[in-house]
C-alpha cells in the first residue's frame, strides 16, 4: 500500500480499518542468498538497498528483538556530515544526500529535518581546528559556515554569553544537518525492503554460524538452521558476540552511551546545538521534547542503562551552556549500547571468511550513517568490491597503520 | 559497579573519582611478534560478562586497579592493585 | 457550582488541610483562595475549577484524572519570569501565598482552544499518521508542514533565562532506604527505626502518609490520617531516622545507589537565597524498600477524558484529604470495590451519588444507602464540553442516560514497581492480581505493601513492620516486632478485569496527555507494529511527561485482548529513570555559568595582572596572554613589540602552567628510556634533554624537557594541556608495566613558579638575580640545577628554550614566584626587559618552528615532524616503538610539518586554511595538507605558517595554493624549513 495523503483520507472513512501490514511476518525459508544479522537501522537499510540498487531480493533480514530494538531506535537523532578527514568525509556526505531523498525513496516520513548544526567553539585554538574541519568539508562541496560570536548570537540568544565559565567565540555551522525521527528510518527501511521481497524475521536470534570447508553456510537461530550463500553482520552493539561464532576477534570494546529527553515544551532550540568546552549536543524534537547526550559511562557496558554521575554531568554541561534548561524537566534516560572500535571509525569490510561481510564499530555516530552504510555495505555484498567511499573503512587499516582517527585521540576506545 | 568502587586503598568510594582506561592487557614482551603486538593495541576480547578492566584512582590514591566485573549485571567481583596483579601475571608468564 | 469545598468536619479531623491559614493564588490571571495544605489541584477544584489543561493532538479539554504524581492532564506553567517552571503537575503542586499558575497548550485561552480543531479531523490523524503523509512535494516538509507541526507541539513554554535560584546536592547512607510513607512504609520505618537502625524514609508528597491521608478506614482507633501523624511523630523522634518529604526517588542505580532530588523551596513564594531551591541527593543504601503503593487505573471507554472523569482514588483524595467534592451529582463506573468506596465516601459527606455502574454482575460490595447499582452496566458515552455533564450507561444492550457532573472510575490497581525495574528486571504478570508484580531483584530490595500486592491497609501496615524487621535482623540488627493496629472498616479492593468497553462513539483513551485511543492500538496491530515497544513507539502511548504510569497497564491489557493472548505474553515496555521527572537545575547543582569548572590560576597571575596582562582561557588555566601599553591600539601591536623585545633585549613570561612532575628512584632513568622515544639513560646529571613521548600506537603522545636534578631524581615538564594525561600515564606505566623499576612520581605543578627569561640580555638580567655562576661554560646551554638567588632562596634553574633566544627557565617555591618575578624586572629595567605573554611565546615560537598540539593532533610520528632521529630504534623497549614501524607510519607521502610564507609578503592566511597545488581545483583528491599555525611575525615583517603537508620536507620552495574557502580566502606561499630564525641555533648556545 503506498501511503499518501489520499491514502490517509480513505482509510479514515473506513475507519482505519483496512490498514495493511507495514511488513510481512514470514517465517524462514530454508535458504537465501544473502542473510543479514540485525534488524536495526543498518541491517534494514542494506536489505532495503540490496534489493533496491542491486536487484538481490532473496534476503532475509534476522533480527533477536523487534526490529529497530537497537541503537536505531535509541539515539539522539542527528544527522551531518561535518568530517574532516578524507576516509570519513565523502562517506558522510553520501549519507547526508541520501537522508535528503530518503522520503521519497521509501514513501515513509521519517521527518528529515535539515535544521542546521552548529558545533560551538571556545578557544582560538578549537577555532583553528574546526576552520580546518570546515575547509575539509567545503573542499568536497558539503556546506560548511564559520560563525562569529555575534552570528552565534543571533541565531540562538538563549546561549550563554555572559558568564560563561568558557565564553564562546563562534560556531560552525553545516545547515544541511539535522534531524531524523529515528525509529521511522527502521519502519521505512523495513516496509521498502519487505515490499521489494526481503524476509523481515523478528523474534529470531542466531545461535552459531555454520562453516563448511571455511565458507559460511548458513545460520543456527532460535528458529531452526537457515542457510544462505553471503552472510552479513550488522549487530552494532552485539558484534564481538557474533562475530566470536565465526572466530573473529575485532578492534571493538562495547560500551553504554546515555541519551535523554526533556518533557515536552514549545519550541525553544531551533538548531542542533553543540557545546565545545565539554561534550554535550541538544536538538528540540517536533514533539517539543530536548533530545541530548554527552560522554559515554566510559567502562564497558552491555547493560542498555547508564549510571548517575554521567547524568549529573550531562546536565551540569547543558546548564553551563544555555542556563535557561535549569527549571526544564528531564522526563527520560535512556542507554545504547556501542562498538567502540579502537580509532573512532567503523568497519565495512569483507573477513578472513569469504562470504562473511562486517559492518561494525559505528561507536556512538552509526545513526547518520545509516543509510550510506546499508548502501556501501549492499555495494560490497553484491559486488564483493568496497564501495569507494567506505574504502578507508577496512579491517586491515590497524595493522597497516592507516587508522583513521577523526579524533586522534588514539588506540583507546572510549576516548572516541 | 557503576555508582561505587571499592578501592583496596582508601576503602568504598564514588565512581567519578576514578577514570577508566579499558581491558587489563598484559603488555607483550617487547620482542614478541608484530602480531602479538597488534593484537595487544587493537584487538579486545570484549565479553559480555565477567570482564578486567584498569581503573584508576585518580582523585585518590592515584593507584591503577584491575577491577574485575560482569559488564551486563555490573557486578563487582573484587579490585586489586594493578601492581600486585602485574607481578602475579609476571610470575605466571615465567613459568609458561 | 459542580466541585466545592465541603465544610469543615465537625470533629476537626479527617484532612490535611490548615483551615486557619488562607492563601490566595492566580490561576491564568484569575484570583482564588485555597488553604495550607492544598495542592494547586484541590485548590482550584475547590473553586469549581475542573478545566485544567488542553491534551496534546487535539486539545481536548480535561481536568485532573488523578491526585498525584502520575497526572497527565493538569500541567501547568507555576510562577513568572525566570522563576517559571512549565508543566508542573497541579495535583501535587503545594499551594502557597501568591503562586501563579497559567495553563498550557491553548490559544487563545483554556475554555476557548482553537487547536481543538484537531479533533474534527481525528480520524485522518490516527496512530503513525504522519509517517504516511507530509512527503509531497519534498520541499513542503522543512518548509510548512514541518513549522506547523513543531508550533503546535509541546506542552509549556521554557522561558529559557537564566535561573535566579541555586542547586547543591549531597550524599546520604542508611541501612535502610524506605521508599514511600503509606501503611507499608511507615511500618517498615518504624520496625527498623525501633531496631536502631539508620533509616532514611522518603516521600515524594509533602506531608507523609501515602494513601492513610486519603482513606476513610480508622486506624488503631484513630483516624488513618491521624494514625499517620504520630508515627511521624515518633519517627521524628528517633535520632537515627531521617524523614524526607517532598523528596523524590528517581532512579535506582548499581551498588544500591538511589537518586533522589528534594523541593526544598518549591512551595515557597518567596525562596530564601539561603537555601537550594532543590537539593540532589544520591543515597547509599545497605537495603530498601520499595513502598511505593499501587496505581489506580482508569477504564476505557467512550469520552472518559472529561473534565470531572477522574479515578475513584483520585476522588476520595481530594474529598477525604482537602474536603474538596468532585461535583455535586457523581457517578461511579466501578469493576471493584474501590467504586464502592468512594460512593459511600461521598455519600457520608452529603454528596449525592447517581448511580453505581459496576461492570461485574454481582459483588459483595457494601451499597450506600439510596444508591443505584447498575450491575453487568457500562458507560458507554460521556456528556458536555468543558466539563462532564451527564452519561450513557448501557446494560443488556439497553442505553439510559444518568445525571452527573463528576464520575469516579475504578479500574483495578497496579502496583508501582518503576524503580525495581530500572535495572533490566521486568516486572512479572500476576493472573490472581490482574497486575504486573514487582520483579525479584535480591534481597537488598524488596517491595512492601500495595507495591508487594497487598489490598487491605491492613495487609499493608503488616508487611510493612515485617519487612522492615526482617530487613534489619539480616544487617544484624535485634527484631523488634512492632505491634501491627486494628484497622476498622477496610473494604475489599477485588476487582475484576475490564480492558475496555467496547463500541464507543467517542474516543476511549488509554494515554490521556497524548490522546492515545482504543482505535490507535488497532491500527498498530494492523500494521504489524505488535511488539508492545512498537506499539509504544508508533501510536506515542506510554510517552507522555507520566511514562505510562496511568495508561501502559490498559494498554497492554487491549492489546493482549486484540491478539487473544495474556497480558503476560506481550510484557511490558522498558522501565527507565526517571521516576517522575527531575529539574536539570537539580541534576546540574552548583556546576553552572562562571563555576562550571574550576578556574586555574598561575602563581604569577597576580604579577601578571599587575603588569597589565589580558588573560587568556587554556583550558581550566587563565593565562597571560599579552601586556598591553599605552598608545597600542590592538593585542597585535602588544604582541609584535614584546616578540621584538625579546628577540633584541629581553621578556620575562609566565610559564608556570606546565606540568611539572618530580621524578625519583634509583629505576628512574630506565623508566624515562623507556617513556621517552629518545634516549634519556645516559642524561648527566645538571642536564636538561627535550623528550618526546609516544602513545603505544606510535604516534606522538605529548613533549617536554625533562631534567635530572640528581643521581635519582628528575623533574619533568609536560605540556600544559597534557599535564593530568601525562601524570597518569606516567603512572599507568610504572604500576602496571614494570612494578619492579623503582620510580615514584609527584605532580608539582602547583607548588612552583616558573618564569623564561629569554632574550640576548638574559644572562645579564638574571647574574643580578642568582648567585650562582651562569656564564656560558659554567652554566651552558640544557643545563640544569638548584641555584641560590641573592637573598638565599634556593630555586631551580634550566637553560632551555622555547623562543630560541639565550634563554633561563627560573622555578622557584610557588609562594615566591611573585617576588621574584619583580626583582627580575627590576633587575632588567636598564636591558629593557618586559613581560611577556603566551601570544608573543607562541609568535617566537611558530618563528623557530617549536610544536606545540596545534601540530601534534593525535595523528602525528616523530618523522612527520622532523624528529624522526628522535626515535630510539636501537633501544630494546620505549612505548610505540613497536607499532610505530606499521606501514601507514613510514610512508612517504604522510604530511611533514614545514614553513609556509606568502610569496606577497603583504598577504595573510590563517590557520586551519587547507594546501592545494597550484592551479588544482579543491577536493578531498587534491587536498595536499593543513595549515597548523600561524602568525604575524614581526621579526621577518610578514606572515609565516607552520603547515603539515604531504611529503613536506622534499618540496621546500615549492609554490602552494593556501585554501581557505571557509573565509573566501586563496593565498599563494612558498614551502620553506619551518625554522624561520636562527636555524643554526647560534642564539641558544653560546
Amino acid at each position: 500500500m503506498r501511503y499518501s495523503a489520499y491514502s490517509i483520507f480513505k482509510q479514515a472513512l473506513s475507519g482505519n480499518r483496512l490498514w495493511k501490514p507495514a511488513w510481512r511476518e514470514p517465517e524462514p525459508m530454508p535458504h537465501y542468498d544473502v542473510i543479514i544479522v540485525g534488524g536495526g537501522g543498518h541491517g534494514l537499510s542494506t536489505a532495503y538497498y540490496l534489493a533496491k540498487e542491486f536487484g538481490i531480493t532473496n534476503v532475509a533480514v534476522i533480527e533477536k528483538g523487534y526490529i529497530g530494538s537497537g541503537n536505531v531506535g535509541r539515539n539522539t537523532t542527528i544527522i551531518r556530515s561535518n568530517y574532516m578527514l578524507e576516509g570519513n568525509n565523502p562517506f558522510y556526505e553520501l549519507s547526508l544526500q541520501l537522508w535528503e531523498g530518503l522520503e521519497q525513496d521509501f514513501n515513509y516520513n521519517a521527518m528529515v529535518s535539515q535544521r542546521g548544526v552548529l558545533n560551538l567553539f571556545h578557544s582560538d585554538g578549537q577555532r583553528d581546528a574546526y576552520a580546518r574541519r570546515g575547509n575539509g568539508m567545503r573542499m568536497h562541496g558539503v556546506d560548511a559556515e564559520l560563525l562569529d560570536r555575534e552570528q552565534v548570537q543571533r541565531l540562538a540568544p538563549y546561549l550563554n554569553f555572559d558568564h560563561a565559565r568558557f565564553p564562546i567565540l563562534g560556531g560552525l555551522m553545516q545547515k544541511r544537518g539535522g534531524t531524523v525521527r529515528h525509529d521511522a528510518v527502521a519502519w521505512g527501511y523495513a516496509r521498502g525492503a519487505d515490499m521489494r521481497g526481503v524476509d523481515i524475521i523478528q523474534h529470531c536470534e542466531v545461535t552459531g554460524i555454520r562453516r563448511e570447508n571455511g565458507v559460511v553456510t548458513g545460520v543456527e537461530t532460535t528458529k531452526g538452521f537457515i542457510g544462505c550463500n553471503k552472510l552479513a553482520l550488522a549487530a552494532a552493539g552485539n558484534t564481538t558476540t557474533v562475530g566470536r561464532m565465526a572466530d573473529l576477534r575485532l578492534p571493538i570494546e562495547t560500551h553504554v552511551l546515555q541519551a535523554f529527553v526533556s518533557e515536552g515544551l514549545k519550541p525553544v532550540i531551533d538548531q542542533v546545538i553543540t557545546y565545545g568546552a565539554g561534550h554535550f549536543y541538544i536538538s528540540q524534537s517536533d514533539k517539543g521534547g530536548l533530545v541530548f547526550g554527552a560522554d559515554i559511562d566510559y567502562y564497558s557496558s552491555y547493560a542498555q542503562r547508564g549510571n548517575l554521575a554521567t547524568v549529573e554531568h550531562t546536565m551540569q554541561e547543558g546548564v553551563s551552556l544555555i542556563p535557561g534548561l535549569s527549571r526544564a524537566k528531564v522526563l527520560r534516560a535512556w542507554g545504547g549500547v556501542m562498538d567502540m572500535s579502537m580509532d573512532g571509525s567503523p568497519i565495512i569490510d569483507r573477513t578472513s571468511i569469504d562470504n562473511l561481510y562486517l559492518n561494525c564499530g559505528w561507536c556512538y555516530g552509526g545513526f547518520k550513517a545509516t543509510p550510506a552504510s546499508g548502501f556501501c555495505f549492499a555495494h560490497l555484498i553484491a559486488k564483493n568490491e568496497t564501495h569507494h567511499v567506505s574504502r578507508f573503512m577496512r579491517l586491515d587499516r590497524f595493522e597497516r597503520g592507516y587508522v583513521l582517527d577523526e579524533t586522534g585521540k588514539g588506540a583507546q576506545p572510549n576516548l572516541h | 559497579m557503576a555508582s561505587l568502587i571499592t578501592c583496596p586503598h582508601c576503602g568504598t568510594r564514588p565512581k567519578e573519582e576514578f577514570s577508566i582506561r579499558g581491558a587489563a592487557l598484559r603488555r607483550p614482551d617487547p620482542a614478541a611478534s608484530d602480531e602479538v603486538w597488534q593484537a595487544y593495541v587493537y584487538v579486545r576480547d570484549n565479553p559480555k560478562g565477567r570482564y578486567q578492566e584498569y581503573w584508576h584512582h585518580a582523585a585518590g590514591c592515584r593507584r591503577w586497579l584491575v577491577v574485575e566485573r560482569d559488564n551486563f549485571s555490573h557486578e563487582v567481583f573484587g579490585v586489586v592493585d594493578a601492581g600486585g596483579a602485574a607481578e602475579t601475571k609476571s610470575q605466571a608468564r615465567a613459568g609458561e | 457550582m459542580t466541585s466545592y469545598r465541603l465544610g469543615a468536619p465537625a470533629d476537626g479531623s479527617g484532612n490535611g488541610l490548615n483551615r486557619a491559614h488562607p492563601l490566595t493564588f492566580t490561576f491564568d490571571g484569575r484570583s482564588y483562595k485555597g488553604f495550607e495544605g492544598d495542592t494547586l489541584a484541590s485548590a482550584l477544584l475547590a473553586n469549581d475549577q475542573m478545566l485544567m489543561g488542553r491534551s496534546f493532538k487535539y486539545h481536548r479539554p480535561r481536568g485532573p484524572v488523578t491526585a498525584g504524581s502520575s497526572e497527565p492532564n493538569a500541567l501547568m506553567t507555576i510562577g513568572t519570569g525566570a522563576r517559571g517552571e512549565p508543566n508542573v503537575r497541579a495535583t501535587v503542586a503545594e499551594l502557597y501565598e501568591g503562586l501563579t499558575a497559567v495553563s498550557q497548550n491553548r490559544w487563545p485561552s483554556l475554555s476557548t482552544d482553537f487547536g481543538a480543531v484537531n479533533g474534527l479531523f481525528g480520524p485522518l490523524l490516527g496512530a503513525g499518521f504522519y509517517y504516511k503523509t507530509f512527503m509531497w512535494p519534498a520541499m513542503f516538509w522543512e518548509k510548512i508542514y514541518e513549522p506547523l507541526i513543531r508550533k503546535a507541539a509541546g506542552l509549556g513554554k521554557l522561558a529559557m533565562q537564566a535561573d535566579p535560584d541555586r542547586y547543591e546536592k549531597a550524599w546520604a547512607h542508611c541501612d535502610l532506604l524506605v521508599i514511600g510513607s503509606g501503611p507499608a512504609g511507615l511500618m517498615a520505618a518504624l520496625a527498623a527505626g525501633r531496631a536502631g537502625a539508620r533509616v532514611i524514609i522518603a516521600d515524594e508528597g509533602f506531608q507523609l502518609g501515602g494513601s492513610l491521608l486519603s482513606e476513610s478506614v480508622s486506624v488503631g482507633g484513630v483516624s488513618a490520617a491521624d494514625f499517620a501523624r504520630s508515627t511521624v511523630e515518633e519517627l521524628t523522634s528517633l535520632a537515627n531516622v531521617t524523614l524526607m518529604p517532598r523528596t523524590t526517588i528517581f532512579g535506582w542505580y548499581d551498588d544500591m545507589v538511589f537518586g533522589a532530588v528534594e523541593r526544598v523551596q518549591k512551595h515557597v513564594g518567596t525562596p530564601s537565597p539561603d537555601l537550594p531551591m532543590e537539593r540532589l541527593w544520591r543515597i547509599a543504601a545497605k537495603r530498601a524498600i520499595l513502598a511505593s503503593g499501587a496505581e489506580e487505573r482508569p477504564l476505557v471507554f467512550g469520552g472518559n477524558d472529561k473534565p470531572g472523569v477522574m479515578t475513584a482514588s483520585a476522588m476520595r483524595t481530594y474529598l477525604n484529604r482537602y474536603s474538596v467534592s468532585a461535583g455535586t451529582k457523581v457517578a461511579v463506573f466501578t469493576n471493584g470495590g474501590s467504586g464502592y468506596r468512594t460512593a459511600a465516601d461521598l455519600s457520608a459527606s452529603g454528596v449525592t451519588v447517581s448511580a453505581i455502574i459496576d461492570a461485574r454482575a454481582q459483588s459483595s460490595d457494601v451499597v450506600p444507602e439510596g444508591v443505584r447499582v447498575i450491575r453487568s452496566g457500562a458507560v458507554v458515552d460521556t456528556k458536555g464540553r468543558l466539563r462532564l455533564d451527564g452519561l450513557i450507561a448501557e446494560r443488556s444492550g439497553f442505553q439510559e442516560q444518568i445525571e452527573c457532573d463528576a464520575l469516579a472510575m475504578a479500574g483495578g490497581w497496579s502496583p508501582v514497581v518503576h524503580l525495581m525495574c530500572q535495572r533490566g528486571a521486568k516486572p512479572v504478570w500476576s493472573d490472581d492480581a490482574q497486575a504486573f508484580m514487582a520483579p525479584d531483584v535480591g534481597a537488598a530490595f524488596i517491595a512492601a505493601g500495595s507495591a508487594a500486592g497487598c489490598d487491605t491497609i491492613a495487609a499493608c501496615l503488616k508487611d510493612g513492620a515485617e519487612k522492615g524487621a526482617a530487613l534489619c535482623l539480616a544487617l544484624g540488627f535485634s527484631s523488634y516486632a512492632a505491634n501491627i493496629p486494628e484497622v476498622e472498616g477496610d473494604y475489599d479492593p477485588a476487582f475484576a478485569p475490564l480492558w475496555y468497553v467496547p463500541g464507543a462513539k467517542d474516543k476511549a483513551f488509554v494515554d490521556f496527555q497524548n490522546d492515545v485511543h482504543v482505535s490507535d492500538l488497532g491500527i498498530a496491530q494492523r500494521e504489524g507494529f505488535g511488539h508492545i515497544e512498537h506499539t509504544k513507539r508508533y501510536t506515542t502511548a506510554g510517552m507522555a511527561t507520566d511514562q505510562g504510569k496511568l495508561g501502559n497497564v490498559n494498554t497492554i491489557g487491549i492489546v493482549a485482548g486484540m491478539r487473544g493472548v495474556s497480558p503476560a505474553e506481550i510484557g511490558t515496555t522498558t522501565f527507565r529513570p526517571f521516576y517522575t521527572p527531575v529539574s536539570f537545575g537539580a541534576l546540574a547543582g552548583t556546576s553552572r555559568g562562571e563555576h562550571a569548572a574550576p578556574v586555574r590560576t598561575s602563581p604569577l597571575h597576580d604579577w601578571a595582572k599587575k603588569n597589565g596582562a589580558t588573560f587568556v582561557e587554556a583550558g581550566l588555566w587563565h593565562r597571560s596572554a599579552w601586556f598591553a601599553r599605552e598608545g597600542e591600539k590592538g593585542w597585535r601591536d602588544s604582541v609584535d613589540r614584546e616578540v621584538l623585545n625579546v628577540r633584541h633585549n629581553a621578556g620575562l613570561c609566565d610559564v608556570s602552567t606546565l606540568g611539572k612532575i618530580e621524578i625519583f628512584g634509583t629505576g628512574a632513568a630506565e623508566f624515562l628510556n623507556r617513556v621517552y622515544s629518545n634516549a634519556f639513560l645516559k642524561l648527566p646529571v645538571g642536564k636538561a634533554r627535550y623528550g618526546l613521548m609516544l602513545r603505544e600506537d606510535g604516534m606522538i603522545f605529548d613533549d617536554g624537557t625533562t631534567s635530572r636534578l640528581a643521581e635519582n631524581h628528575y623533574v619533568m615538564t609536560t605540556t600544559t594541556a597534557y599535564a593530568g594525561e601525562v601524570m597518569a600515564h606516567l603512572e599507568f606505566a610504572s604500576q602496571t608495566f614494570w612494578p619492579e623499576l623503582d620510580v615514584r612520581f609527584v605532580s608539582a605543578t602547583d607548588q612552583w613558579a616558573q618564569m623564561s627569561l629569554a632574550g640576548p640580555k638574559a644572562r645579564a638580567i638574571m647574574s643580578r638575580v642568582v648567585e650562582d655562576d651562569i656564564s656560558d661554560a659554567a652554566f651552558p646551554y640544557l643545563a640544569a640545577k638548584t641555584v641560590t638567588l641573592r637573598g638565599g632562596l634556593k630555586a631551580r634553574l634550566f637553560r632551555i628554550s622555547f623562543s630560541g633566544e639565550l634563554a633561563y627557565e627560573l622555578a622557584v617555591p610557588a609562594g615566591y614566584g611573585e617576588a621574584v618575578a619583580d626583582a627580575i624586572m627590576e633587575a632588567g629595567r636598564d636591558e629593557g626587559i618586559c613581560a611577556y605573554g603566551v601570544e608573543a611565546l607562541n609568535v617566537l615560537r611558530v618563528e623557530k618552528g617549536f610544536i606545540t598540539h596545534s601540530e601534534i593532533d593525535g595523528r602525528t610520528t616523530a618523522d612527520d615532524l622532523g624528529y624522526g632521529k628522535m626515535m630510539g630504534m636501537n633501544k630494546p623497549d620505549f612505548i610505540g616503538k613497536r607499532l610505530s614501524s606499521r606501514f601507514g607510519l613510514t610512508a612517504a607521502d604522510r604530511a611533514q610539518l614545514v614553513g609556509l610564507k606568502p610569496i606577497e609578503a603583504d598577504k595573510e592566511f590563517k590557520a586551519g586554511a587547507h594546501l592545494l597545488k597550484e592551479g588544482a581545483s579543491p577536493s578531498m583528491a587534491s587536498d595536499q595538507g593543513w595549515v597548523s599555525s600561524v602568525c604575524h611575525s614581526p621579526t621577518l615583517g610578514h606572515m609565516i605558517g607552520l603547515a603539515m603537508l604531504k611529503s613536506g620536507r622534499e618540496r621546500y620552495g615549492e609554490k602552494i595554493l593556501v585554501w581557505d574557502g571557509l573565509r573566501g580566502s586563496e593565498v599563494v606561499a612558498e614551502v620553506c624549513s619551518p625554522v624561520f630564525v636562527d636555524p643554526d641555533n647560534r642564539k641558544l648556545q653560546g
